[in-house]
């Protein structure tokens, strides 16, 4: 599975790291850091925190 | 209902967020029957949020409309309320006449802006507005293009936002606001102050602890000002009032159900009529619904927010497809504003709390850290500039309550 974010639509909303703790998360001034390739047991929360997200920032897509 | 229990029939009424995401998830769990939107506006489902910031500063608002699935297969009736609901016959009336039969209704019609009856106030177009959907905020915009003195009636999020989008865009700017800070009965009095003095740094004349008495109108009808209770005046050309929302129910008036503070849903979002009953094939979500709120021990008003449009209106659909089948439906809320730079996150339910912590307060970093309690228990959080707080709150909130 692959994620991309778009970090300039990011408005640190925080919805994908409650949705999906294994692949995103913040640093301390709030910049999202996230994991570009994640396990594909992690789809479910994965596209949980797509259909969260308020400014539409994150596409998953199959593995390339 | 067919023989499996499915509906093949729905009509989902209310054509913004949380009727949208409904609609997209019948289609992705395998709902393959009729599918109506039907949508007072005359637009596609759009996005609300921006409407108080981006839509209002930007110099080229972005487009707001959300993506609709290709696959969604529905029939759009745009353009036209619903004024009547049947549940025994099963049938919702539109302003046009037209009656939809449904097996399964999804009642997704959103709220409404608050009137303040305010003495003075001159007719529509001569300088006061609300802002709730698309065309209140083409109308804002172009006023404050114009403007150059605005009044902003309620210190709440929205109209700390459109107070924030005043003077992004130079206007001189007075924000009034009855409570002795703003926000105080949302986010408690330290949130509250805390805000008020982001208000006061980016320039806004905060008033608080008073309300406005009457409008003040030119000899052509034009706004010019307003009078306030402490006997002081503000001028004006442009006043916007915002002093919250109510559900848009009143077109459930005769049906049966009472509507008036939300559809009353069970923890599947199914419409309960007075007497604790579901209404057959009726589920509701969004800001037009009053779910059971775990963290309150019972339900509460709707906090009429953004994520609660997106995780009601799919869990309805569910409870549509599924019945008693369909997972009880926990949601711990969230909700966020954005203003003068500053990301203000929260999540829970910090009206419920009788006790404040403040955790971090720095007002030169512009960061807040503060959670809610109540009885000793957590019920909420809010930070801003700090939304990497939050996570462990929210984990905390979302584990059983006992």
């Amino acid at each position: 599975m692959q994620i991309t974010v778009d970090l300039d639509l990011c408005e640190s909303h925080g919805s994908c790291v409650f949705a999906a703790p294994g692949i995103f998360s913040f640093d301390d001034d709030d910049y999202l850091l996230y994991e570009p390739a994640p396990d594909d047991g992690l789809r479910g929360a994965a596209e949980k925190a797509a259909a969260s997200c308020p400014v539409r920032a994150i596409t998953v897509a199959a593995a390339p | 209902m067919s023989a499996a229990g499915h509906p093949r029939e729905v009509v989902i009424v209310g054509a913004s967020l949380a009727g949208l995401r409904a609609a997209a998830t019948l289609r992705a769990e395998g709902f393959g029957g009729h599918l109506t939107l039907v949508g007072a506006e005359q637009y596609t489902p759009y996005d609300r949020p921006p409407l108080s910031k981006k839509f209002l500063t930007a110099a080229d608002p972005a487009e707001t409309r959300l993506p609709v699935p290709d696959d969604l297969r529905a029939r759009w009736l745009l353009g036209r309320a619903a004024v009547r609901l049947d549940p025994y016959s099963r049938i919702v009336t539109l302003a046009d006449g037209t009656r939809l039969p449904y097996d399964g209704l999804l009642i997704a019609t959103g709220a409404a802006a608050r009137s303040g009856a305010v003495p003075g106030e001159p007719g529509p177009g001569q300088g006061v507005f609300t802002l709730r959907d698309r065309d209140d905020a083409v109308a804002l915009r172009a006023a404050l293009a114009a403007g150059r003195r605005l009044l902003v009636v309620g210190a709440g999020f929205l109209g700390g936002e459109i107070a924030a989008a005043g003077r992004a865009l130079g206007l001189d700017v007075t924000l009034v606001e009855a409570g002795a800070v703003p926000l105080e009965r949302a986010v408690g009095a330290e949130a509250g102050a805390f805000v008020g003095m982001l208000h006061r740094e980016a320039g806004i004349d905060l008033r608080t602890g008073t309300t406005v008495t009457a409008f003040r109108t030119g000899p052509d009808g034009a706004l010019t000002g307003a009078r306030l209770a402490d006997g002081r005046t503000v001028a004006a050309d442009v006043a916007v009032l915002a002093l919250g929302a109510v559900p848009a129910t009143g077109w459930l008036a005769g049906s049966g159900i009472e509507a008036t503070g939300g559809v009353p849903c069970d923890n599947r979002l199914r419409a309960l009529f007075p007497d604790g009953t579901a209404v057959p094939g009726v589920v509701a979500a969004g800001d037009a619904a009053r779910v059971p709120q775990p963290l309150a021990g019972g339900d509460a008003p709707p906090p009429g927010h953004w994520s609660g449009a997106v995780e009601q209106g799919t869990a309805a659909a569910r409870t549509l497809l599924l019945g008693e089948a369909a997972p009880v439906f926990e949601e711990v809320p969230s909700f966020w504003s954005d203003f003068h730079g500053v990301r203000l996150r929260s999540v829970g339910l910090p009206g419920l709390a009788d006790t404040v912590k403040v955790h971090e307060c720095d007002r030169d970093a512009r960061r807040l850290e503060v959670s809610y309690h109540l009885g000793g228990r957590l019920v909420g959080a809010l930070t801003i500039g700090r939304t990497s707080r939050l996570a462990a709150y929210r984990r905390v909130l979302a584990e059983p309550t006992p």
